[in-house]
């Protein structure tokens, strides 16, 4: 905020100097978040630079990111495998909260009069409030022996499938917040002519209100996607194989993801000496999984401003 | 219908009606259910986990809940506890009131009120939208490689200070945003009535803006806490320990339990029991869980009293 104050009405010289003073204290607290930022991708990048190469002077050289199977404690780091069931998982989310999160949205946007809105909009609040070691325990001990062993006998006790649908539940209330937004964005000349027309509502609901709002909604589900693969208590807990893993195709089989891999290395950092080169893969999968995060909350970000501007 | 319809004032759902009359579309009533399901398959879900847990948790919660929340940790399901866990968890709440609130509503004074727009402060801006995208875990590598390892001198390695800053600095970005937000809706008319009659940028922000605001920004910063208190990954890197420990000796003074002595927190031990294979300890997890979110609802119930009795305060 800016302000012409003219010399003889700007008051004392104690106030200004206090004004100078907070202004510089704020700056300060404002300029921590660069800080903050720059400590995170220093200290990665770091940890990750000091593990290639620690990586390169073992027999296996760098080669081992492409060994069989991720198994830290036995130098085999194939990230192929971890990051294939990083996808898998939230492709797996996202076919489930792309449905639930979108319909949620549309109904809240187009259909809810306003009274039922404010009665069914908290429901997404508190599932969005609900800490994710608590889905994660949903996930194993709910989802994989009431509702997928029942329909699937293959599944193992701990499965990358009853992961990826606990993932979704999580992400169900962002993208259903932010597809909504969107949506409520759409300008209402939009619907008057869809039905001047004589569409019908259903028609004006998914055939106007839907395109005009799908960048929103792309970003919506983009943010969706980076939420899934940076989420770890879930897979934790329920996609199991604490030890390391195999690459597997198949979802009902346990296995690591790049966040799961990180959380078990965690619990056994205790053990492992700091200069490991096991405890270091964690920098470089956190590297990993930061850069892909940040890709994609900037598409999204990118999106969502270029719908913006068009209304 | 002989309702009249005066064009530009008809709401699309008034026009509507009036074009169709009373046909009932089937395909319109299909699309509306579906929709509607899968609004209410959130509230089902909400309901079988908490049914879920509930059920599971009944023969801890039922026979000894006192004892259950009162007792350390212990190898045998039959009496074990999470009182650790309660304390550690208060306390890194407690680090991230203290540090990320003044922190991060200081910045987002600074980045709505203060800073002009230029390339640095817009860098600024979307720097702070993208720390509140990267995912806890990537906080508990920052935790761990700086407050753990390269700060140990001040935090002592893994104890409450690590975990609490690890926690604060991922909270920070969260209480930026709201903040900024809850100032930015107030009106500008009052600012410059503010101004008008002499006061200074602060002195407009401390004795206007500030207290319109505060409801809301309050609200927001009790929600960023509420997420820290539920969250686990990074305290699993910033050296929250996972096994049964000793708490320290019942002499020990709180300063040094929090700065020397290591630590727990809630859902660290809920994990921990979760991914023990004796069936005993599910409804060990089931309890810590039910302990968890009663916790989290005290919380936000806390915050909109809170935010009610300022609300009211500022009216009278």
């Amino acid at each position: 905020m800016t302000t012409a104050v003219l010399p003889d009405l700007s008051g004392d010289r104690k106030r200004l100097r206090r004004e100078a003073r907070v202004r510089k204290g704020l700056a300060l607290a404002a300029l921590l978040t660069v800080a903050v930022s720059a400590a995170i991708v220093l200290s990665l990048a770091f940890e990750a630079i000091n593990f290639l190469s620690q990586l390169a002077a073992k027999e296996g050289g760098i080669g081992s990111l492409l060994a069989d199977g991720w198994f830290p404690r036995r130098d085999r780091f194939d990230l192929r495998t971890i990051v294939w069931h990083t996808l898998m998982v939230s492709l797996l989310a996202m076919a489930v909260a792309t449905p639930l999160g979108l319909g949620a949205a549309m109904y809240l946007s187009e259909y809810a009069r306003p009274r039922v809105r404010r009665v069914l909009k908290p429901i997404l609040e508190v599932l969005a409030g609900v800490p994710s070691v608590v889905i994660g325990f949903f996930a194993l001990r709910f989802i994989t022996p009431e509702l997928l062993v029942p329909v699937l006998p293959t599944t193992q006790l701990s499965n990358l499938l009853a992961a990826g649908i606990g993932v979704g539940i999580l992400i169900v209330p962002l993208v259903a917040s932010v597809a909504e937004d969107a949506m409520r964005a759409v300008p209402r000349s939009l619907r008057e002519a869809s039905y001047g027309l004589g569409a019908k509502k259903w028609h004006t609901s998914l055939r106007v209100v839907f395109p005009a709002a799908i960048s929103g909604i792309a970003a919506a589900l983009i943010l969706g996607v980076s939420r899934a693969v940076g989420e770890t208590m879930v897979v934790a807990i329920a996609a199991g194989a604490t030890g390391g893993s195999l690459l597997t195709l198949n979802p009902l089989n346990g296995g690591q993801t790049m966040t799961g891999a990180m959380a078990s290395l965690a619990i056994g950092s205790d053990q492992v000496a700091g200069s490991n080169v096991a405890f270091q893969s964690l920098f470089f999968v956190g590297l990993l999984l930061f850069v892909m995060t940040f890709l994609l909350n900037l598409a999204s970000d990118r999106i969502v401003r270029r719908y913006r501007q068009r209304y | 219908m002989t309702t009249s319809v005066r064009p530009y004032s008809a709401s699309p759902e008034m026009v509507r009606r009036a074009l169709e009359g009373k046909k009932i579309s089937v395909v319109d009533l299909l699309v509306s259910t579906a929709l509607l399901l899968a609004l209410l398959s959130s509230l089902a879900v909400l309901l079988t986990l908490l049914i879920d847990v509930v059920s599971e948790g009944m023969p801890v919660l039922s026979t000894r809940l006192v004892d259950f929340v009162t007792s350390p940790l212990s190898a045998r399901p039959e009496s074990a506890g999470l009182v650790q866990g309660l304390m550690g968890s208060l306390v890194l709440v407690g680090f991230v009131i203290v540090v990320a609130f003044p922190l991060g509503v200081a910045a987002a004074i600074y980045l709505e009120e203060y800073a002009k727009d230029t390339p640095l402060n817009r860098l600024l801006v979307s720097n702070v939208r993208n720390l509140a995208g990267v995912p806890s875990i990537v906080y508990g590598l920052l935790g761990l490689a700086v407050f753990v390892k390269a700060l140990s001198g001040v935090t002592n390695g893994r104890t409450l200070i690590s975990g609490g800053l690890t926690l604060a600095v991922l909270v920070l970005p969260i209480i930026v945003i709201t903040t900024s937000e809850a100032l930015r809706a107030v009106p500008r008319g009052l600012r410059e009535a503010s101004f008008g009659v002499g006061a200074t940028g602060w002195e407009t922000i401390r004795h206007q803006v500030l207290p319109v605001s505060f409801p809301a920004i309050l609200t927001g910063s009790v929600l960023a806490v509420a997420r820290a208190f539920g969250e686990s990954a990074p305290l699993l890197l910033a050296g929250a320990v996972l096994s049964n420990f000793f708490s320290a000796p019942a002499g020990t003074s709180f300063i040094s339990q929090v700065a020397e002595q290591s630590y727990t927190a809630l859902p660290i031990i809920i994990y921990n029991w979760a991914r023990q294979p004796q069936e005993e300890f599910v409804a060990l997890t089931a309890a810590g869980i039910v302990v968890l979110l009663v916790a989290l609802l005290l919380v936000n119930a806390a915050a909109i009293i809170a935010r009610d009795r300022f609300e009211r305060k500022q009216v009278s």
